[in-house]
């Protein structure tokens, strides 16, 4: 690590060696400076990192530890969409305002980030709109690529997101859709009625992150040994070390060492 | 949440007759069988079968010869790779992907620094040279993964000369891998940013003599396999999935073209160029195991027609193959060496010697690695055994949040059930052959 870099990284922070006591007000400006910059309503801060790098508690004081880093994932997006998305958006509102669901009960929030689109999907609402993408003439999204999880534990309450990724081979467009749960209360509805391809990826989810899908036919570890304690994907699993025999000493696990923030 | 297990009991009726065997003399179970009057028994095959391509479990219901229930089991070769991927920087996520299906390593590598580009938004800026010879690799791993279906496929049947010829005709290609990459698998040779290295003197010509050979080991394979009535009456109409099954589980790749649908992923949603190639899609309709042989002899002849393409670009072409962006672009210059292949002399003298700054910036991006701004993408290519997606999470930071590989094997496994039901014993062999899992990309 070369001085002048860590210099830099000093006079770019706010009140340094301060850090601990004005890391919630640093995020909340950060946060609103972001708002401000990308005309975007909300971000969705996923981590809050301080310092460059090192061990965190130990008192390892290598690394500035003054810097406070606020990880966002892009936010809502506003319309237009650009391109298809505002299409198939439009005909998903109208399909699901005639069923009676409504829309705004269904979709959380639309992003468009990288040329993707994602739909935010209420759990309650999964699979109706599951069905309604796959089965109305003109979204036909009929091939699923499976479901992944992934484990956001700084989102309080919508700790467990799983990750639908779908295609449509008729009109040559791909979405995705995601959904949200705690991990109190870690149920979502299995939507393998509408995508049976799903079966074995929603196991794999339900393995690695715990998640629930609620009416899956059978519902049972697929990758780990059946009396496996535990879903390892988690970012709260505990890691195993390697245990050395040179005086003692011992590697610790790998979310242990130091590492760049 | 339903308790049931696939490996659960599957006859759980306590007025039948039960005995269990594990392994021994198939006539003794046989008997065993017979004085109990049962004909229905529950067998199980593998993990450890030299017919279930890899460590697969297959728990077959049998009642006489006819598969009654056909359920798959998997996880035996779980190593937890994306897991693993969370701990290492963007760049060193290659070496662990490539490891997933190691019969078609450089496309878990594509995908992946496909995905990585996405997230950086360089996709644009990989140099031309960079994206040809990814094709080219990319499609010279297509026709050495087809070659291992058919000759293990051949040879789950007992012609073990259709497994010699194909594993030869690969050989051919692994020379070419070896000669450029370094490697015969797990090569890790296409980075975020372009490939690792240029291709090195005389690869053009190489590979030109090589596919010379790959087209004689082609034909023959196709005069010992095309008219053999044994083949014939073995694969035709036996494993059995139409489109509409295919749809709904998810099927890709040839499985899914045996079936009708010209869909690929190469004409639908190109990347690394390949809209500017000129290659056809073969497809069949009798959605059966002999129809997917054909299907990848001449898939086989499609990529041979990609990879000549590619090479006379590549004569044209001499450009960069790394993107220019140096806070991406990997530092080391490899060189050939008196004691073989390593850093650069030059490179070394240069950052040991000269400049402070190039030391500095050498080792940072080394240990530290690049920051891909948060969010996420999903990124797919078309893998020779259907479309392999790649789920990556950024948070900011220099390693990956979350990597998951929605491989084509682990979902094209879930036709076992419904291709084997109702079929002979003997046919679930070649069902799951036409499936050609790889047990690696399966579990991850």
């Amino acid at each position: 690590m070369s001085e002048s870099a860590e210099k830099k990284d000093a006079a770019a922070a706010v009140k340094p060696g301060d850090a601990t006591t004005d890391a919630q007000s640093t995020t909340k400006a950060a946060l609103e400076a972001g708002s401000q910059h990308t005309g975007r309503t909300e971000l969705e801060v996923v981590d809050v990192r301080h310092g460059l790098f090192g061990v965190h508690g130990t008192g390892d004081t290598s690394g500035y530890g003054g810097l406070v880093s606020t990880i966002a994932l892009p936010g809502p997006s506003e319309r237009p969409y650009g391109g298809w998305f505002d299409e198939v958006v439009d005909i998903l509102v109208e399909v699901l305002d005639e069923s009676g669901t409504g829309y705004a009960n269904a979709i959380e929030y639309v992003v468009v980030d990288r040329g993707e689109l994602t739909l935010h999907v209420s759990r309650a609402h999964l699979v109706e709109v599951a069905q309604a993408l796959r089965d109305d003439q003109d979204l036909r999204f009929e091939l699923s690529l499976g479901v992944s999880g992934v484990h956001y534990p700084h989102e309080h309450g919508r700790e467990l997101h799983a990750v639908y990724q779908l295609v449509s081979v008729t009109h040559g467009r791909r979405l995705r859709l995601e959904v949200a749960a705690s991990d109190d209360d870690p149920h979502i509805p299995s939507t393998t009625g509408v995508y049976p391809a799903n079966d074995w990826h929603e196991r794999e989810t339900f393995d690695f992150f715990g998640l629930i899908f609620d009416g899956h036919p059978g519902l049972a570890r697929i990758e780990m040994p059946d009396d496996w304690p535990g879903h390892p994907q988690r970012k709260d699993y505990p890691l195993g070390g390697i245990p050395v025999e040179y005086k003692g000493a011992t590697i610790p696990p790998a979310d242990q060492r130091r590492s760049y923030s | 949440m339903s308790t049931t297990h696939s490996t659960a009991r599957i006859v759980d009726d306590a007025d039948l007759p039960l005995f269990e065997a594990s392994g021994g003399d198939w006539s003794q179970i046989a008997e065993e069988a017979a004085r109990l009057g049962e004909e229905r028994i529950v067998v199980n095959m593998g993990p450890q079968h030299p017919s279930t391509h890899g460590v697969l479990r297959l728990m077959l219901e049998i009642d006489g010869e006819t598969v009654t229930e056909a359920r798959a089991g998997i996880g035996y070769l779980h190593t937890g790779i994306e897991k693993n991927m969370e701990f290492r920087t963007w760049t060193q996520g290659v070496t662990f992907c490539t490891r997933m299906d190691y019969v078609a390593p450089l496309f878990q590598e594509a995908a992946y620094c496909l995905a990585v580009e996405k997230l950086l938004g360089i996709t644009d800026d990989i140099p031309e040279r960079a994206s040809v010879i990814r094709v080219l690799m990319m499609e010279l791993n297509r026709i050495t993964s087809h070659l291992v279906c058919l000759a293990t496929g051949g040879n789950e049947l007992g012609a073990t000369t259709i497994m010699t010829v194909g594993f030869t005709a690969r050989e051919e290609i692994l020379r070419i891998f070896e000669l450029i990459s370094g490697l015969r698998m797990n090569h890790a040779y296409i980075r975020p940013g372009g490939v690792a290295q240029d291709l090195p003197t005389g690869a053009v010509q190489a590979t030109r003599d090589a596919l010379v050979n790959v087209k004689h080991y082609m034909t023959q394979l196709e005069e010992l396999m095309l008219a053999n009535p044994i083949l014939h009456l073995r694969l035709k109409g036996v494993g059995y999935l139409g489109l509409a099954g295919c749809m709904g589980l998810g099927i890709t790749g040839p499985v899914l073209r045996s079936s009708g649908l010209p869909y690929d992923v190469r004409k639908s949603d190109p990347y690394c160029g390949y809209e500017t190639y000129d290659f056809d899609v073969p497809t069949a309709t009798d959605a059966d195991s002999w129809s997917r042989v054909v299907l990848r002899m001449e898939e086989i002849h499609q990529s041979i027609r990609i990879v000549e393409q590619a090479l006379e670009r590549l004569e044209k072409n001499p450009g960069p193959v790394m993107v220019e962006d140096k806070k991406i672009a990997w530092p080391a210059q490899l060189a050939i060496g008196t004691d073989g292949m390593g850093n650069s002399l030059d490179h070394i003298r240069e950052i040991m010697g000269t400049s402070m700054e190039a030391l500095i910036h050498h080792f940072k991006l080394v240990t530290e690695g690049f920051r891909v701004p948060a969010g996420q993408v999903f990124q797919t290519v078309e893998h020779p055994r259907g479309e392999l997606g790649v789920h990556l999470v950024s948070d900011g930071g220099t390693r990956p949040y979350r990597a998951h590989f929605r491989d084509p094997s682990f979902n094209n496994l879930q036709a076992t059930s419904i291709m084997c039901e109702g079929g002979q014993v003997a046919d679930v062999v070649v069902a799951v052959a036409s499936l050609d899992p790889v047990l690696g990309g399966v579990d991850r």
